[in-house]
């Protein structure tokens, strides 16, 4: 038996996770950067305040980038040492390595600078495949990091980062490209492409040649951002569309205009197929009928800083949802029937798209959603109340409300109804593990099973 | 009467104390259009038909080169097909050159609101000795109203930026603390796209702006009666039901005043099967009072509409000025019907800031009249103690 105290505590950590998953410290559709970050910062505080140890602990899920950040910074600097160190350590490998560099210089600038912190830069540079590749990359930072952690870089690496002239050539290869660069055209397309567009410009190198001869040396995320520019040059940086990730796919998808979608049509809907089957794994056609209501709603536009993110999530759910079921059906808010020309527009009638989602009484309905039911307010949350308390009381059709935008006035993921769990969502690919969560925050599983939870997550890391 | 026919009520969104209630039109009228100046350079993105075969207007205040030398003017008053009437615009170079291309220009608010109410308030059409030679001959003008604009009531920036505009929607009613601050609608969706940001460079009155300040407003929230319901269908009846009670209950209520509004209405311009006209209110006091411009079709339906709501103060100025126009401008006549003494109607005349227009001396002398009469009243004689 639950006590009350047990019951807020699952659902204040519930309410962290939620908003750890979508929030990124941006500016949204309803709420600017600065409101974003001081929500997000009092959550941080309350959670780590209240319940220090599942605060560490929701390190294990599937949080992002920023938050995990933050928390992985709060703990370190925290006294007493809260947090496991391998935990810590496993979420830092799964960080971009300049995200991770940028924690290192936040750590740096607070003046957190204990043991433990020491430690857990040592190894993670330690761990890195080539860190003179690194030094070159973010030399900033790098140099940042090991001044921080008192380490001294053995070689050629240190003379590299604190005295970059004082030999007359490194053995290290790109190292030496590095030097080379600042004389010899040539060079600089053994570096890459960040640092090599530098160079490019100080040599005064034509945009067109530059990429063409950089091709090769750019990263899976460089190709697909590059694209479109490259592509203004005259050059293929070929991206593989179907290897990135779904959300990521999708935010391309939606940048292109509507004729290059419709000309594209085959490319662009394989790649997004083939993302949503690899992330569905074995899953695959497993789920029975499902429907989806999207919403493509003015709101999904996200902001300038997000673009389109909350539709982009919408559509890489749709493909994700088309894997995973046995029969699908999506229906967007603004009635286009086909996926690949939604765009960001019209009001918000999630009401009326629900009872035409459940008519069919599919086996599992998701909502993709931000939450602002406009058209009329409210609607969506009585439909849902009726649907389970009057039309459907046994709960045949489960229902889940993933809302990819948090909401900084409210302090949580904006809910549809009580009687649906809400959870924020980022990557598409999380989809199946949130459906999970979910079960939590319906109140049919209590605050033990939530701690057997995350220290199951934890464990299998 | 203004007549909605066509223009349909849909739920409202609501932000901080605004709430903004769209009308969508199921069929737009494509013979009245944005005059293809309005659209500038983005000429491209609009499916502007042939010149020919629409009839285009162009709003008030409205920046534009209308005319074969370069200088830009200003559109006086809504004005259909080409502005006739216009106002030359001076701009220094510096200011010139730094105006964006791409972005609609109207005038700065102030003028924006003088001349809108000089074209609605003419002046007296008798010369009763009373008043002064220049509110002969240049009537009431120029009028100098305060008014906000857009951009200082609080929230309305951003609630018309996430504000989510519906396929089709061809007007707006903004409602500040659930009290009408302006409507506004346009024949076609696509000028309404073109018009909507313009909204916040546009005029509202001190009770919009306190408004804004200091009452919230909360949205209506949809309520489903369970016991009414049995199967989805019924859901889908409840969901309609309720949307139907909503754009009747705001049609009936919340822009009931508007809609009776026009006590008079004055037709400007006729072309094609449109006419434009403009409205003032009753004037009458402590409710809401809009003045506006309209073009209506050859049946009376609506196909645009521009409203300024008037300030308490500025209904009670109104109210003087329509009494004074109603007596044909003769102080005796007027001080009869509201049941005053002449000196005491000019003293409010001055009070309303329209002291200008009696003749120096007969205000002088209504001054005294009064400062008489109390004298007289008070106790023991004594001097009124100074103004």
């Amino acid at each position: 038996m639950d006590t009350y105290a047990d019951l807020i505590e699952c659902e204040d950590v519930l309410l962290f996770a939620n908003a750890a998953i979508t929030s990124t410290g941006q500016r949204e559709f309803h709420s600017a950067a600065g409101e974003q970050r001081l929500s997000l910062d009092f959550l941080h505080r309350y959670i780590q305040g209240n319940y220090p140890d599942l605060y560490a602990a929701t390190l294990a899920l599937d949080i992002n980038d920023h938050n995990a950040a933050l928390i992985i910074a709060n703990l370190l600097g925290q006294r007493g040492g809260a947090g496991d160190g391998r935990l810590i350590a496993w979420r830092l490998g799964r960080m971009s390595p300049p995200r991770v560099y940028r924690l290192f210089q936040g750590l740096r600038r607070d003046g957190v600078n204990n043991r433990r912190t020491r430690a857990l830069i040592r190894d993670w540079l330690a761990g890195r495949p080539d860190l003179a590749f690194d030094a070159v990359k973010y030399r900033s930072a790098v140099k940042s990091a090991v001044r921080h952690a008192h380490l001294r870089p053995a070689g050629e690496l240190g003379d590299f980062l604190f005295a970059p002239f004082s030999r007359p050539r490194y053995d290290t290869p790109v190292l030496e490209a590095w030097r080379r660069a600042h004389y010899d055209k040539k060079a600089l397309y053994e570096l890459p492409y960040t640092v090599a567009e530098g160079f490019a410009a100080r040599h005064g190198i034509n945009r067109a040649t530059f990429l063409e001869r950089i091709a090769p040396r750019l990263t899976r995320l460089e190709r697909l951002r590059l694209t479109e520019s490259a592509a203004g040059d005259g050059v293929d940086t070929q991206a593989d569309l179907a290897a990135m990730p779904l959300v990521r796919l999708a935010s391309y998808v939606l940048s292109l205009a509507a004729d290059v979608r419709e000309r594209r049509r085959e490319e662009l809907v394989g790649a997004l197929r083939a993302s949503a089957a690899r992330a569905a794994g074995a899953r695959a056609g497993t789920w029975g009928s499902v429907a989806a209501v999207l919403d493509d709603s003015f709101s999904s536009f996200g902001s300038p800083v997000k673009r389109r993110r909350p539709l982009a999530v919408a559509l890489a759910c749709h493909y994700l949802l088309e894997a995973l079921a046995g029969s699908y059906r999506g229906l967007w808010l603004s009635r286009v029937g086909d996926p690949l020309r939604v765009r960001p527009t019209g009001p918000t009638p999630l009401g009326r798209r629900v009872i035409d989602a459940l008519e069919r009484r599919p086996g599992l309905l998701v909502i993709v959603s931000d939450g602002w039911d406009n058209a009329p307010p409210g609607l969506a949350a009585e439909v849902l109340r009726v649907w389970r308390r009057k039309l459907d009381p046994e709960g045949e059709v489960g229902i889940v409300h993933v809302n990819p935008v948090f909401d900084a006035g409210q302090i949580e993921v904006r809910r549809l109804s009580t009687l649906v769990p809400t959870a924020g969502i980022r990557d598409a690919e999380d989809l199946p593990a949130l459906v999970e969560l979910a079960r939590f925050a319906e109140g049919r599983t209590g605050l033990g099973e939530l701690r057997a939870y995350l220290a199951e997550r934890a464990a299998g890391r | 009467m203004i007549d909605l026919t066509g223009l349909e009520t849909r739920p409202a969104q609501t932000w901080g104390a605004l709430r903004l209630v769209p009308l969508v039109r199921r069929e737009p009228i494509v013979d009245l259009r944005l005059h293809a100046k309005v659209y500038g350079d983005e000429l491209s993105v609009v499916s502007l038909p042939d010149r020919t075969s629409y009839t285009a207007y162009v709003p008030h205040a409205f920046v534009a080169t209308w005319s074969d030398d370069d200088t830009p003017a200003a559109a006086y008053g809504t004005q259909l097909d080409r502005p006739l009437r216009s106002m030359p615009v001076r701009t220094r170079r510096k200011m010139a050159r730094r105006v964006d291309r791409k972005r609609l220009r109207f005038l700065p608010l102030h003028l924006a609101v003088e001349g809108f109410l000089a074209l609605h308030f003419g002046g007296p059409e008798i010369a009763w000795e009373e008043w002064s030679r220049e509110a002969i001959s240049h009537g009431l003008s120029p009028r100098v109203e305060d008014a906000y604009i857009g951009a200082e009531v609080r929230g309305l920036d951003d609630a018309l930026k996430v504000f989510e505009i519906y396929p089709g929607q061809c007007g707006l009613l903004l409602y500040a603390a659930d009290s009408l601050a302006c409507a506004f609608v346009v024949p076609h969706p696509e000028d309404y796209r073109t018009l909507h940001p313009t909204l916040v460079r546009d005029m509202y009155g001190e009770l919009i702006y306190d408004y804004a300040l200091f009452h919230p407003a909360a949205d209506f929230p949809a309520v489903i009666d369970d016991s009414q319901v049995s199967s989805p269908a019924d859901l889908r009846a409840q969901a309609e039901r309720h949307e139907r009670e909503w754009a009747e209950f705001h049609d009936s209520v919340m822009a009931g005043r508007l809609l009776r509004a026009p006590a008079r209405v004055e037709e400007v311009y006729r072309m094609g099967r449109y006419t434009l006209s403009r409205f003032l209110p009753g004037f009458e006091r402590k409710v809401e009072n809009h003045i506006g411009e309209t073009i209506t079709d050859e049946e009376g339906r609506l196909a645009y509409l521009k409203t300024f709501r008037l300030s308490e103060a500025q209904i009670r100025r109104g109210h003087l000025l329509s009494t004074l126009a109603e007596h044909g401008w003769s102080m005796r006549d007027t001080a009869a019907s509201l049941r005053i003494s002449e000196a005491s109607l000019g003293m409010r005349l001055r009070q309303a800031g329209f002291g200008h227009l009696l003749r120096q001396d007969v205000l002088d002398g209504y001054r005294k009249q009064v400062n008489e009469r109390t004298r007289r009243t008070r106790r023991d004689g004594a001097a009124s103690p100074p103004a």
